[in-house]
């Protein structure tokens, strides 16, 4: 069992929150929805494994290289 | 002529607008978010106001902001760019109430075009032969298994309430048709209305595209086609004019077409007609098809002042002062070839991630003979999330297409950012790619090309 941080790829406003905590995932998954530029941009799970947390709320201004969610795989 | 102009948009595009008004002696205003206080449009412009926090909606959609924006500056006309608040017609409503000249189509016009099922009606009035379709109320399977074969396979199923890609199914043949409705009427469900439409599926498409000008008085003309078919995420990236392959008995087909449409809505002022063409054939009339209308400015618009030595600025203003059309018909004349690219932040080999951030050091293409560079943004400029990736458009012109892509390719090829990525050397890679040299490419030739280049990069 590890705990993965995934983070943002860019400066970004979240959109959608696709998976609540619980949430069994499979890599690849949309985790969350940013937009940023007038497009969307998936942030997905890294790997197989049950969302822990999700740090931000939608409408959040976020930047790059923050966390928005962790999981356990 | 008309004006004080304000100018109810952002970046490249209210700088240009700027630029044609200061030509011809017509005060400007620019509106800006509190992103935007010391951007290159608000320098551009004789005067600025404040029209809000950086989100859209709280400024450039903000239709009582920008109307506040204009009472305060003593603007009487306002020219909407592009995007925003451009095909609005409430927009446009909301301006001629406040006793400001719109410089854009009527709003009954640009209602009339404003839905794809509406501005297929209008085609059908006007004669005009849209992508062969079925919405009907009737929804049977045997009704719309009989559609299907009448538009002819193969052919997109599409939920009438659907949207991102959800609710759609193309079927190859008659055999696949009943599975395949079944599975958007599935989706469809989801939308909680099963309803479901159908479309001839032009498996390679080509975008091509009519520019037109009326006039209060009734008169029309066009000005010749765009082909932009070089897309990524269905935005067009590369466009040019003439579109390869195309002669002059179809040119004024098609001219013929675009501006039926425009009378039948009574048009006025600049806009665009859209046609789908079959890329895997020759262009043909009878393999052309009407899809919309967009009613303002386009992105792409000075291809078409390239090869017609035209500022369509200028004649959008002229038109909202009750002038005549500038020309007739039989004198706009084409010259050369035009092709333009639209300079992003962003990165193609990570499928066209955007890059916002402060542009540290930026390096554009010197303009010059045969060579454009619309700028909407100047080293030191921060590119925030709130509005989109587009730093300058760079047109290049020349006696043949050939010459106009080379002289393009180089020109990107000078350009350079710190700060932000920038799609400039991929783009000059796409202007020298041989499917690109060879001229007439679908739409989905530029995010193959995208796959194919990053797979040879990272081999390289």
């Amino acid at each position: 069992m590890a705990e993965i941080t995934v983070v943002a790829e860019l400066t970004a406003a979240v959109w959608k929150i696709e998976a609540a905590p619980g949430t069994r995932v499979a890599e690849g998954d949309t985790l969350v929805i940013l937009e940023s530029m007038k497009m969307e941009i998936p942030v997905m799970a890294p790997a197989d494994g049950m969302v822990l947390a999700v740090l931000v709320a939608e409408g959040d201004q976020i930047e790059e290289g923050q966390a928005v969610a962790t999981l356990v795989a | 002529m008309i004006g004080p102009v304000l100018i109810a948009n952002r970046g490249e595009i209210a700088c240009r607008i700027a630029a044609t008004c200061r030509r011809l002696g017509i005060p400007t205003v620019a509106v800006h978010s509190d992103a935007d206080a010391t951007a290159l449009h608000v320098a551009a412009a004789d005067a600025a106001e404040r029209i809000g926090p950086p989100r859209p909606l709280d400024s450039y959609l903000s239709i009582p902001a920008i109307l506040d924006a204009a009472r305060r500056s003593g603007a009487r006309a306002v020219h909407p760019g592009y995007g925003f608040l451009s095909e609005n017609a409430d927009f446009a409503e909301a301006c001629a109430a406040a006793g400001l000249v719109f410089i854009g189509p009527p709003a009954a016009a640009i209602r009339a075009m404003g839905g794809k099922a509406a501005a297929k009606e209008v085609a059908r009035r006007a004669g005009v032969p849209a992508l062969p379709g079925y919405d009907g109320a009737d929804q049977s399977p045997e009704r719309l298994a009989a559609e299907a074969a009448r538009i002819g396979f193969p052919v997109m199923i599409k939920a009438v309430a659907g949207g991102g890609g959800r609710g759609m199914r193309r079927a190859a043949s008659a055999e696949e048709f009943p599975a395949a409705l079944a599975a958007a009427q599935r989706e469809a469900a989801a939308f909680g209305n099963t309803a479901v439409l159908l479309e001839k599926l032009v498996a390679s498409a080509r975008h091509i595209e009519v520019q037109v000008f009326a006039d209060a008085a009734g008169g029309v003309v066009h000005l010749g086609e765009r082909d932009c078919s070089p897309q990524r995420r269905n935005q067009k990236l590369v466009e040019e004019s003439p579109a390869p392959g195309m002669d002059g008995a179809l040119r004024a087909e098609l001219g013929r077409r675009a501006t039926a449409l425009a009378r039948q809505v009574g048009y006025v002022g600049a806009g665009t007609v859209e046609f789908v063409a079959d890329a895997s054939q020759p262009l043909a009339a009878e393999r052309i098809w009407f899809i919309e209308m967009n009613t303002r400015l386009q992105v792409e618009h000075p291809v078409t002042e390239m090869v017609t030595g035209l500022d369509l600025v200028e004649w959008q203003l002229r038109i909202a002062a009750g002038e005549a059309l500038p020309l007739a018909q039989d004198q706009v004349a084409l010259a050369g070839h035009a092709v333009e690219a639209r300079l992003c932040a962003e990165d193609p080999a990570r499928n066209f991630l955007p890059s916002p951030g402060r542009i540290a050091a930026l390096r554009l293409a010197e303009p010059g003979p045969g060579l454009r560079v619309d700028a909407g943004v100047r080293a030191g400029d921060t590119l925030t999330p709130f509005y989109d990736p587009m730093i300058a458009k760079v047109i290049a012109h020349a006696p043949t297409r050939a010459e106009a892509l080379e002289r393009l390719a180089t020109a990107l090829e000078s350009c350079a950012a710190e700060g932000v990525r920038l799609n400039a050397a991929f783009l000059a890679r796409v202007l020298r790619s041989a499917d690109m040299q060879a001229g007439g490419v679908d739409t989905r030739f530029l995010e193959d090309f995208r796959a194919r280049d990053a797979a040879a990069r990272s081999a390289a």
